[in-house]
């Protein structure tokens, strides 16, 4: 086990999966010379080449679709938006194209691409670049969409994504790159899609949190823990497909729930886990599901209003308190 | 620059070179003239037929009347209700869909539109699998999933037919970038109509792959019309195949009237992109002679120019310059035809007592590697 930053995680998944494998290779804007808009690709053009490891133009929609043609024919792209902002160019190739080529080929031809990229809040950057739209494509049957919240996670996660015969969108949170954790040494370690991670076991309230929301839901569980209230925290990990009876197993054990997300509320991920909770097990509830989501504003550039977006601790433990039945 | 070589332009003949303004055209339009440029065009396709095989100039026609018979069978049983959604008639292209294939080996790619009746049949897919794909069947190309605008064949390599107007331009630009990554010499054909070439996914395209010296052959088929809207009402530079320039890349204008026209030019492309890598933009002006789809009267288009394009008919005066030039006497011709209709009859009998899909094939081929579930903590 080593110590190491999600960011250094991430580099050795794409590494270890070019050096595997062939057919991987990755593009995108500033991943070779630059080494990364993020510092995510350091090093991989050194050690694999220009074949392997290519800046684009700034053309997402072009490239998007170029690596779900490559994929159609055999390779494994791994495909690097600067910002999943920029993602949103793309859109048409990963939900008309890459999404539904296996259903409407009939079974023919599959895309093991993996989208990947910083999403999610950044530090003061206004509202084009600092957003969550997991849910968009989560949306969509035929996508996987992976977020990963602690180093190993983030490991283990994108080589899976990237030996996954299916369209990933590997959703990485851009003020994490620098969060530390330990992950193990051995180069065939990865995680299985679709499966939840129980970061913290607990008996009172269950808190579903994902991505950002991990670390901030534990740290929330702490303080919480010192005011008698036992909280299990769930990661999802991956949104789609979502790992929906972990959440409904927790739930009936500790009968009350809240879900936590940086995303704006409407028509989102916890909208989605809340309507399944009701389907599946309202009789064990003891209190109203309780969501905990970014505002609903686009992202503000002042300090002062951007902390009051992003859902912090306070706001969690609130949450919890409110659906203990404590204040 | 423009990298039109003498031998290009010869090729892609003098006579349409620029768009002709639809919206000045007269009503009536002068017999005389129509022949006349008529007799033109057939001695310029007579003036190719030179060194070509028989077989391969016969396998030529009979894969544009076997796309236009199928074409019509499909109009007809959309007509009585068989068949439904969007379906797009390929009737009045056919020399395009046929010269630029026939140009290809067996393994290279092709991508297309929603417009690929032709395209499929002329890869090499049988009229039944297109057929039964048309009627929804479990027995079509697509297992009935994909229906007139997804046909999808993996072991032709024939990389399907795509709704999204554009969106299969970076899709075969992909396909290039694979068989040079991979160190094949495949080649990629990749179609669309000229309303694409307004999107932004033809320009990301063509800029990628001349910048990457991607093996991949763009071929515009300029039919004049997107929908309703003509190419004159849509685009500031008409000249299609001048776009290329923009992004140093060849060009040719090809009269898609003219099968082999098209396959000089193809071959010419295929060359370039087989031996070198080379991208090449092909602007193959064609013309449909039906509707944009079966729901669309054509009201837009005046009699006069539908029947100037109709006296051009691909398939007719591909027959004509067989016969003329003693290659194929009426008769061979017409037993061709026949034999045709009854393979298109045959497809419709094989489509009608063709299953549907079952049920459970709602849930099947959405993911490749489905999740497991036992593989949940639980
Ligand atoms: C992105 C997008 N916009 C609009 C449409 C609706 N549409 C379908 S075909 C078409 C016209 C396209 O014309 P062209 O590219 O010239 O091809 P043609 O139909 O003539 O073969 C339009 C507007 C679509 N399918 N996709
Ligand atoms: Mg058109």
């Amino acid at each position: 086990m080593a110590t190491i930053t999600i960011r250094e995680a991430l580099n050795q998944a794409i590494r270890e999966e070019l050096a595997r494998d062939e057919r991987v290779f990755l593009m995108g804007e500033e991943v070779a010379a630059y080494n990364g808009a993020y510092k995510v690709t350091k090093g991989l053009l050194d050690e694999f080449g220009p074949k392997r490891v290519i800046d684009t133009p700034i053309t997402e929609l072009g490239f998007a679709g170029l690596g779900v043609g490559a994929a159609m024919v055999g390779l494994r792209p791994i495909v690097e938006f600067i910002t999943f902002n920029f993602s949103i160019l793309a859109t048409d190739q990963i939900v008309n194209s890459a999404a539904k080529m296996l259903y409407m080929s009939g079974g023919q031809y599959n895309i093991p691409i993996v989208f990947r990229g910083p999403g999610g809040s950044a530090y003061q950057v206004s509202s084009q670049h600092s957003q969550a739209i997991e849910s968009w494509f989560a949306y969509f049957p035929g996508l996987k969409v992976v977020m990963p919240s602690t180093p190993a996670d983030a490991k283990g996660l994108l080589k899976s994504a990237i030996r996954d015969d299916d369209p990933v969108i590997f959703i990485e949170q851009e003020r994490m790159y620098g969060n530390k954790g330990e992950v193990p040494d051995d180069p065939d370690f990865t995680i299985p899609l679709g499966v939840a991670d129980i970061k913290r076991e607990g008996t009172d309230v269950t808190i579903v949190a994902r991505s950002l929301m991990v670390p901030i839901a534990l740290k929330a569980a702490d303080k919480l823990q010192e005011q008698g209230v036992s909280c299990e925290v769930i990661d999802p990990r991956t949104i789609r497909p979502l790992d929906i009876d972990t959440i409904i197993e927790s739930v009936k054990k500790t009968n009350r729930v809240v879900l936590a997300e940086e995303s704006h509320p409407v028509c989102g991920i916890n909208a989605e886990i809340s309507a399944a909770i009701m389907e599946r097990a309202m009789d064990f509830l003891d209190a109203p599901v309780k969501r905990v989501s970014g505002i609903d504003v686009p992202m503000p550039y002042a300090k002062n209003l951007e902390d009051l977006v992003v859902p912090d601790v306070d706001r969690v433990i609130a949450a919890v308190r409110e659906v203990a039945y404590l204040d | 620059m423009s990298k039109q070589t003498a031998e290009q332009a010869t090729a892609a003949g003098a006579e349409e070179q620029s768009s002709p303004d639809v919206a000045t055209q007269p009503d009536k339009v002068d017999l005389a003239t129509l022949q006349r440029d008529r007799d033109a065009a057939k001695e310029r396709q007579k003036s190719r037929l030179g060194g070509l095989e028989t077989e391969t100039l016969i396998e030529l026609y009979r894969q544009m009347i076997l796309i236009r018979r199928f074409e019509e069978k499909a109009a007809e049983v959309y007509s009585a209700g068989k068949i439904g959604g969007f379906c797009h008639l390929y009737i009045g292209q056919e020399a395009v869909a046929v010269g630029t294939l026939s140009a290809l080996r067996k393994d290279d790619y092709v991508i297309t539109s929603y417009r690929e009746h032709g395209h499929a049949l002329a890869k090499g897919m049988t009229p039944e699998s297109v057929m039964a794909e048309l009627y929804g069947k479990a027995t079509g190309c697509s297992k009935g999933k994909g229906g007139s605008m997804h046909m999808f064949d993996k072991s032709l390599n024939f990389l399907g037919g795509h709704g999204i107007v554009g969106g299969q331009i970076p899709l075969g630009t992909g396909a290039a970038f694979a068989s040079k990554y991979q160190g094949t010499d495949q080649v990629t054909l990749c179609f669309f109509g000229e309303a694409a070439v307004n999107q932004g996914a033809f320009h990301e395209s063509l800029n990628m792959a001349q910048l990457w010296k991607l093996p991949c052959i763009y071929i515009c088929e300029n039919n004049q019309y997107g929908m309703g809207t003509s190419l004159e009402r849509a685009m500031s530079l008409r000249d299609i195949s001048k776009k290329a320039s923009a992004y140093e890349m060849a060009s040719e204008f090809v009269d898609g009237m003219d099968v082999l026209a098209v396959r000089e030019a193809t071959a010419r492309a295929v060359e370039r992109a087989r031996k070198d890598y080379l991208p090449t933009l092909l602007e193959i002006r064609t013309y449909r002679f039906m509707g944009h789809s079966m729901s669309d009267p054509g009201n837009y288009r005046t009699r006069a120019e539908i029947e100037k394009y109709q006296e051009r008919d691909p398939i007719k005066l591909f027959s004509a310059s067989l016969r003329e030039e003693k290659i194929a006497d009426e008769k061979l011709l017409k037993e061709i035809d026949a034999e045709v209709r009854k393979q298109v009859e045959e497809s419709v009998r094989f489509a009608e007592e063709s299953p549907y899909p079952a049920p459970e094939e709602l849930y099947t081929d959405i993911y490749a590697n489905p999740i497991d579930p036992s593989a949940r903590k639980l």
